[in-house]
C-alpha cells in the first residue's frame, strides 16, 4: 500500500471513511428488508428497482464492493502492524480493566462479519447475478420476496444469520463512535452522537433479527 | 590577594552585566563549529545551557544519567518561578527582586550575581512563553502570578503545581530542536566519573555507558558541571533517587574549590517518615501554609496520647493546642521563611510534643481554612443560616479546588484524608545552597570547567526562597553561561579537536577503571544502601537542622570510619562491564561519604548561625539564628588536598554596596 | 503481609527472559511498590543474586522514569498514579503479583524490568519544539495573549510524563496519545502554529517510522495515564494531521 495510505492516521481515516459508508449502506439495505415484514409487493417493487437500476448496478454498487474490500483489506493489515508492534506478548494482560471488549476484539467481530457476507453473498448476491447475467432468465419484478423469504426456512441459517448480526452489532457498537475519533471529531457534541452511534449499533442489527426471526417463524 | 578572583566587573551595579557583555571576548559563527563543549547533567540549567550553546554554533555534548534529558530533577519543582516583571504593577523591580534575594539569604551571597539574576529574570519569562511552556493565564489571556513566602510583591509565575516539569520540557524541546539539527549530541543514561585536565585546563571526561558498562573518553574545549545537588548526602530527602555529588566531587578533587557545602535547605512542609523501609521524602508544596495552621498540643500527656492513637486530634481542645509559630512569630506567622519554619518544628518534636508514632510530625491544619472560605461561599450563595456542617462542607470544596491535588497526594501517600483530620509533616532535606564555587563568569578555579544551576555555590546566600531556584538555572543556562563562556572559548580557536589518547585521559580512564574494579571485586557483606542510610542517619542527625561543634565533631569521625568499613565490607553483585545498578549507587554513596566529610568541617567552622545553618551555640535568648557578619561574612571555599576534612580553606569576603546588611526578624 | 512476586527476568536485551518466582514476606501496607522491590533486592544482594532491575528515579509521580506492568496493567491497578505512588495497601496478603515490563517492539527490554524509551526521544526530536533561539530580547511574554481556555488545555496535554504507560496499555502498543499530546500542547498555543504543518507531519512519520501500531480508540491508554492525557487530544491530532496532509 503505497503514497499516503503509508500513515497511520491515514489508514485509520481509510477505515473510518469506508465503515461509515458501509453505515449508511446497512441502514438502506434494513429499510429495504424491513417493507418485506410490511408488503410484499413494496419489497418488490424496491428490490426490482435496485436489481436493474443501471446507477445502482454499475455505479454503487462497484463502489460498495471496493468499500467493503478496502475496509476488510486495511483491516487485515492494521492488524498484522499491531500484532507486530508488540512481538512478546504479556504474560497478564488485563484489558478489561481499561477497555471494552468490543473495542478489543474488532479483528474477530469484524472476521465474523465477514464471514457472514460470504454466506450472504453465496444466498443471494451469486443467485442475482448467476440469474441475471448468466442464465439470462427472463425479467420477473415479484420473484424477490419469495427468494428471500425461503432463506429463512432453515433454522440452522436463521440461527447464524442471528448470531452475524449480534456480533455486527458488537461491531458497530465501538467502530462507529470509533470512526469520528479516527477523523478527528471531538466537541462538544462528540458524547450526544456516541449516544446516537450506540442507539444505531443496537437497534439496526436487532431491526435484521427482528425481519429474520419474523420470516422464520412465519415459514415453521 | 586572595587565590580566589571572582572576576567581579567594575562600575555601578545595574551597569555591570551589561558592560561585562559590551567588554568580552566572542567567537565568530564559523569558528564555533571548530568548538566542542561538553554539559553534564540536563536539568534547567545544563538543558538550558546546552541547547543555547548549541543555538549559537558550539558542537555540544549533554550527559545524564537517565534514559532522556527530561527526566531530571528539576522537573519535580513544584511552586513557580519568580521574575521581575512586575505585571501586577505593585512596584516590584529588579532591586526589589536583588533586595528580597539577598535579605532571604541571610546575606551570605555576592551582590553582583544576584543582581545580574533578577535583571535576566523577566528574559526568562519572554523566552519560556515563545517557546511554548503553558503558564497560568487569567481570562484576559495575560500570565497570572501568585505570591510566595518572604516577599511582599506578587511576582511568581507558575504552571499549577507543575511549573518545573513545564519549565524543563520547555529546556527539553529546545534540546530537541538542537538535536535534530545534529547539534547537540545526547548521552543517556550516561555518567561522568571523572574530569580529565590537560595543559591545566578543562578538556573532557570519562563517563560510563551505565547500559553496557563500557568507560568512555569524551574530549572538549570546556566542561559545564549542572548536575544538581547534593541533598541524598542525608540518604532521605526530596531529591531523586539518582540524584548525586559525583559529578561536583570529582571536578573538586581535580581542583574546583568546594564552597559552602554547610548550607542545605530543610523544607518544613514534607510527609513525615513513615518507617525504616522509607526510601525518599515526598514534598508537598509550601503554598499549603498560606492556608493551613500549624500547632501540637499544649501538653505532654496529650501528645502521648496522640502518639499512640488513643487520642484523635480532632478531639483536642482548641485551647490545648500550640500554635507555635503564630505564638512565637506573630507578625509573619505560619509563613515565615523555610530554614525558621523547620526550625522551629524540630524544637517542639525535640520537646516530646510530636505527633506521629515516631514523634517527629507536626499538625498543618486546614479546619479554619474550611469555616473561613465556607463563610464566604455561604455568603456569596446567600444561604440563610447555614450549618457548621454546611458551612466546613462548602469550605472543604473552595480548599479542594485549590489543592485538590496535593491532598490526594498526601492521602495516596499517608492512608488519611485529610478533609476529616489535619495533616502530619515534617521538615525534609530540599536543595543545597552550597557547591562548586564559581566566579561572576561562572567558572571554577579550574579554567575550562564551568558550573550552572544548584551545583554551583549560587546566588542564594545561606538560604533560597521559594521559586528562586528556577529562576536561577534557566538564568544561568540561557543568559549567563552563554555569554561567558565565550570569553573563556575566545582563546581557543586555533586549538582544533582535543585528542583522546593523551596519557591525562588514559591516567583518567585507569582511575576510574580501578575504582570501579575494587568496588565490583571487594566481595563484602553489606549493600551499598546499608552503608548510605547510616551515612544519612549520621548528616541528619549531627548535621542536619540544628549542629553544634561537639556532635559536628564526632559526625567527621564517624564518617572518616563509616567510609573506612564502605570500602572494606561493601558487596556489590555483578560486573563492571554490564549494567550494574548496584554499583552505580556504590561509586555515588563513595563520592557521599567524602562530601559529608567536608561538609561537616564547614559546618563546625562556621561559627555563626545564618539561614539554613543553625549552630546551637550562637542563637539569641529566644532561640534565634545569630549571624557574626564581623567573622563570617565570607563565602568558605575548599580546596581539596587529599583528604575531606584536610581540605584548606580559602576566603571570599562579600561586600555589601548597595544593600544595608540587617538582622532578619520575622517577630 | 506475605506476597508472591513473579517477576520478568531477563539478562539483556538478546536473551530470553522469564517469570519466576519470588516469595516476600512482612511487607508493610504503608510501603511504595518499589520500596517493596528494594526489600526483595536487598535480601537477593544478601542472598548473592543479581538485584532485579527497574527504572525509577524521582518517586514522586513526575519524572516518568518508573514503569512496569503490574498485573497485567501499567502502573498497577490504582488510578492517576505512577507507579511509584502505588501502595502496598491496594493488595492482600496473600496475593500473586505479576510484574512484567513495557512490552512493545518500540521498548526493547535492556535489561529484566528496565525498557529502552529512546523511540519517545525521537519522536519528540522530530518536531515537539517551537523554533525560537534565545536571544534574550525576544518578545514581552505579555503581548502573546492566550484565551484561558486554550491555555489550559494546553497544559493538561503538556502534563504528559512519558513514562510509556499509553503504549503499554494498547493492545496495539499505539503511541498516539504520547505523540498527540505533544502536537496538541502546540496546536493550542499560537507560538506552536506557525510551525504546526510541519510537526505534526514530522511526528506522525517518526511515530511510525519506530513501529508502534495504530489507534483503534479503546481508550485504554487515557485510563491508564498517570496524568490523565484525554483521548481529545488524540482525536485534535488526527485533525491536525489530516489538515496538514492536504496543503
Amino acid at each position: 500500500m503505497g503514497g499516503i495510505l503509508n500513515s497511520s492516521i491515514a489508514r485509520k481515516v481509510a477505515m473510518a471513511l469506508s465503515g461509515l459508508f458501509l453505515v449508511l449502506f446497512l441502514l438502506q439495505h434494513f429499510i429495504i428488508n424491513f417493507t418485506s415484514v410490511l408488503s410484499a409487493e413494496s419489497f418488490n417493487e424496491i428490490s426490482h428497482f435496485m436489481g436493474t437500476n443501471f446507477i445502482v448496478q454499475f455505479l454503487i454498487q462497484p463502489i460498495l464492493i471496493f468499500g467493503v474490500i478496502l475496509h476488510f483489506v486495511l483491516g487485515i493489515v492494521l492488524e498484522y502492524r499491531n500484532r507486530s508492534a508488540r512481538p512478546i506478548n504479556y504474560v497478564r494482560f488485563n484489558g478489561s480493566a481499561n477497555s471494552s471488549w468490543m473495542s478489543r476484539n474488532m479483528i474477530y467481530t469484524g472476521l465474523v462479519v465477514l464471514a457472514f457476507l460470504g454466506l450472504h453473498f453465496y444466498d443471494f448476491w451469486v443467485p442475482e447475478i448467476v440469474h441475471k447475467y448468466v442464465e439470462s432468465h427472463p425479467e420477473d419484478p415479484t420473484r424477490y420476496y419469495h427468494e428471500t423469504v425461503a432463506k429463512f426456512e432453515s433454522p440452522v441459517r436463521t440461527g447464524l444469520y442471528v448470531l452475524s448480526f449480534i456480533l455486527l452489532s458488537l461491531h458497530l457498537y465501538h467502530g462507529f463512535s470509533s470512526s469520528f475519533q479516527s477523523m478527528g471529531w471531538a466537541n462538544k457534541y462528540a458524547k450526544g452522537l456516541r449516544g446516537f452511534t450506540v442507539a444505531y449499533a443496537i437497534l439496526i442489527p436487532l431491526g435484521f433479527i427482528f425481519i429474520a426471526l419474523y420470516h422464520y417463524f412465519n415459514n415453521v | 590577594m586572595s587565590v580566589l578572583e571572582s572576576k567581579v566587573p567594575a562600575g555601578p551595579l545595574e551597569e555591570k552585566w551589561k558592560n561585562h557583555k559590551n567588554n568580552i571576548n566572542l567567537v565568530n559563527p564559523a569558528n564555533k563549529r571548530n568548538i566542542d563543549v561538553i554539559v553534564i547533567g540536563t536539568g534547567l540549567a545544563g538543558g538550558s545551557a546546552a541547547a543555547t550553546l548549541a543555538e549559537l554554533g558550539y558542537n555540544v555534548k549533554t550527559f545524564c544519567y537517565q534514559d532522556s534529558p527530561r527526566r531530571a530533577h528539576s522537573i519535580a519543582a513544584q511552586g513557580g518561578i519568580n521574575a521581575a516583571k512586575n505585571y501586577q504593577g505593585d512596584g516590584d523591580s529588579d532591586y526589589r527582586l536583588f533586595y528580597d534575594t539577598i535579605k532571604g539569604g541571610d546575606y551570605r551571597s555576592r551582590e553582583s550575581n544576584v543582581y545580574r539574576l533578577a535583571e535576566v529574570s523577566g528574559n526568562i519569562i519572554d523566552q519560556c512563553v515563545a517557546q511554548g511552556v503553558p503558564f497560568a493565564r487569567e481570562y484576559g489571556g495575560l500570565l497570572d502570578n501568585r505570591s510566595f513566602g518572604g516577599v511582599l510583591v506578587s511576582r511568581t509565575f507558575y504552571a499549577k503545581g507543575q511549573t518545573g516539569q513545564q519549565l524543563l520540557l520547555g529546556a527539553y524541546s529546545a534540546m530537541n530542536r538542537q538535536i535534530n539539527r545534529g547539534k547537540i549530541k545526547s548521552y543517556t543514561r550516561h555518567e561522568m566519573l571523572d574530569l580529565v585536565i590537560v595543559d591545566g585546563k578543562a578538556r573532557g571526561i570519562i563517563a560510563r555507558d551505565l547500559v553496557s558498562g563500557e568507560i568512555e573518553r569524551h574530549s572538549a574545549h570546556a566542561v559545564v558541571i549542572a548536575s544538581g545537588g547534593y541533598g541524598n548526602v542525608f540518604y532521605l530527602s526530596t531529591n531523586a533517587m539518582g540524584s548525586n555529588v559525583t559529578a561536583s566531587w570529582k571536578v573538586h578533587k581535580k581542583g574546583a574549590f568546594f564552597a559552602n557545602p554547610c548550607f542545605t535547605q530543610i523544607h518544613p512542609t514534607c510527609i513525615p517518615v513513615s518507617g525504616d523501609h522509607q526510601s525518599k521524602l515526598t514534598l508537598m508544596s509550601e503554598s499549603l501554609r498560606n492556608d493551613g495552621r500549624i500547632w501540637v498540643p499544649k501538653k505532654l500527656e496529650d501528645a502521648k496520647a496522640i502518639q499512640e492513637g488513643r487520642l484523635k486530634p480532632t478531639d483536642l481542645k482548641e485551647e490545648d493546642r500550640d500554635y507555635y509559630l503564630e505564638r512565637r512569630y506573630p507578625a509573619f506567622g505560619n509563613l515565615v521563611p523555610r530554614d525558621v519554619a523547620s526550625r522551629a518544628a524540630k524544637e517542639r518534636c525535640d520537646a516530646g510534643y510530636g505527633v506521629n508514632k515516631t514523634g517527629e510530625a507536626v499538625f498543618l491544619d486546614f479546619s479554619a481554612a474550611f469555616m473561613r472560605y465556607g463563610q464566604e461561599a455561604a455568603n456569596t450563595q446567600h444561604l440563610k443560616n447555614p450549618s457548621d456542617e454546611q458551612i466546613r462542607d462548602l469550605g472543604k470544596k473552595v480548599i479542594e479546588s485549590k489543592y485538590g491535588n496535593l491532598f490526594q497526594m498526601y492521602e495516596k501517600i499517608v492512608d488519611q484524608n485529610p478533609y476529616e483530620t489535619p495533616m502530619m509533616i515534617y521538615p525534609a532535606v530540599h536543595y543545597t545552597m552550597g557547591g562548586i564555587w564559581v566566579d561572576y563568569n561562572l567558572e571554577t578555579t579550574i579554567p575550562g570547567c564551568f558550573a550552572t544551576g544548584e551545583a554551583n555555590f549560587s546566588d542564594h546566600g545561606a538560604n533560597r526562597l521559594g521559586a528562586s531556584a528556577l529562576m536561577q538555572g534557566l538564568a544561568d543556562g540561557y543568559f549567563v553561561l552563554p555569554y561567558t563562556i565565550g570569553n573563556y572559548l575566545a582563546d581557543d580557536i586555533r586549538t582544533g579537536p582535543i585528542p583522546t589518547d593523551s596519557p591525562e585521559f588514559d591516567e583518567a580512564e585507569n582511575a576510574v577503571r580501578s575504582q570501579l574494579e575494587k568496588l565490583c571485586n571487594n566481595k563484602g557483606t553489606k549493600s551499598v544502601d546499608h552503608f548510605h542510610k547510616r551515612l544519612g542517619k549520621i548528616m541528619w542527625n549531627k548535621a542536619g537542622m540544628s549542629r553544634n561543634a561537639e556532635d559536628l565533631k564526632s559526625a567527621v569521625e564517624e564518617i572518616k570510619a563509616l567510609r573506612e568499613e564502605f570500602w572494606k565490607d561493601v558487596k556489590i553483585p555483578g560486573e563492571v562491564n554490564e549494567l550494574n545498578t548496584e554499583l552505580e549507587k556504590a561509586a555515588r554513596v563513595a563520592d557521599f561519604l567524602e562530601l559529608g566529610e567536608l561538609f561537616a568541617v564547614d559546618a563546625l567552622h562556621r561559627n555563626e548561625s545564618c539561614g539554613g545553618h543553625f549552630r546551637e551555640e550562637y542563637q539569641t535568648d529566644e532561640g534565634e539564628a545569630l549571624r557574626d557578619d564581623e567573622n563570617f561574612m565570607y563565602v568558605a571555599a575548599w580546596e581539596y588536598t587529599g583528604k575531606p576534612s584536610e581540605a584548606v580553606l580559602h576566603k571570599e569576603d562579600l561586600n555589601y554596596e548597595y544593600i544595608e546588611v540587617k538582622t532578619r526578624s520575622y517577630k | 503481609m506475605n506476597l508472591t512476586l513473579k517477576i520478568w527476568r531477563q539478562k539483556n536485551a538478546t536473551t530470553k527472559g522469564k517469570l519466576q518466582t519470588y516469595p516476600i514476606s512482612d511487607i508493610s501496607p504503608d510501603m511504595s511498590f518499589l520500596e517493596m522491590l528494594d526489600v526483595l533486592n536487598e535480601e537477593l544482594i544478601d542472598k548473592g543474586e543479581d538485584p532485579v532491575v527497574f527504572d525509577h528515579d524521582c518517586r514522586e509521580g513526575i519524572c516518568g522514569t518508573c514503569s512496569l506492568q503490574i498485573n497485567g496493567e501499567p502502573h498497577g491497578p490504582d488510578r492517576a498514579i505512577t507507579t511509584c505512588q502505588l501502595h502496598m495497601r491496594v493488595f492482600k496478603d496473600g496475593d500473586t503479583i505479576t510484574i512484567e515490563p513495557f512490552r512493545a517492539a518500540a521498548f526493547p527490554v535492556i535489561k529484566d524490568l528496565m525498557v529502552d524509551r529512546d523511540s519517545f526521544e525521537r519522536i519528540q526530536q522530530a518536531g515537539g519544539y517551537v523554533s525560537v533561539n534565545t536571544s534574550g530580547n525576544t518578545q514581552d511574554a505579555n503581548s502573546i495573549p492566550v484565551q484561558k481556555d486554550n491555555a489550559d488545555n494546553a497544559f493538561d496535554a503538556a502534563t504528559c510524563i512519558g513514562c510509556g504507560a499509553c503504549v503499554a496499555a494498547c493492545k496495539n502498543a499505539s503511541a498516539m496519545l504520547f505523540t498527540s499530546a505533544k502536537v496538541s500542547q502546540f496546536a493550542l498555543l499560537p507560538q506552536g502554529k506557525v510551525e504546526a504543518t510541519r510537526r505534526v507531519l514530522a511526528m506522525v512519520e517518526q511515530m511510525d517510522k519506530e513501529g508502534f501500531g495504530n489507534c483503534t480508540n479503546t481508550g485504554a491508554c487515557e485510563i491508564e495515564c498517570p496524568k490523565g492525557i484525554s483521548l481529545d487530544n488524540i482525536a485534535r491530532m488526527n485533525r491536525e494531521y489530516l489538515s496538514a496532509s492536504m496543503e
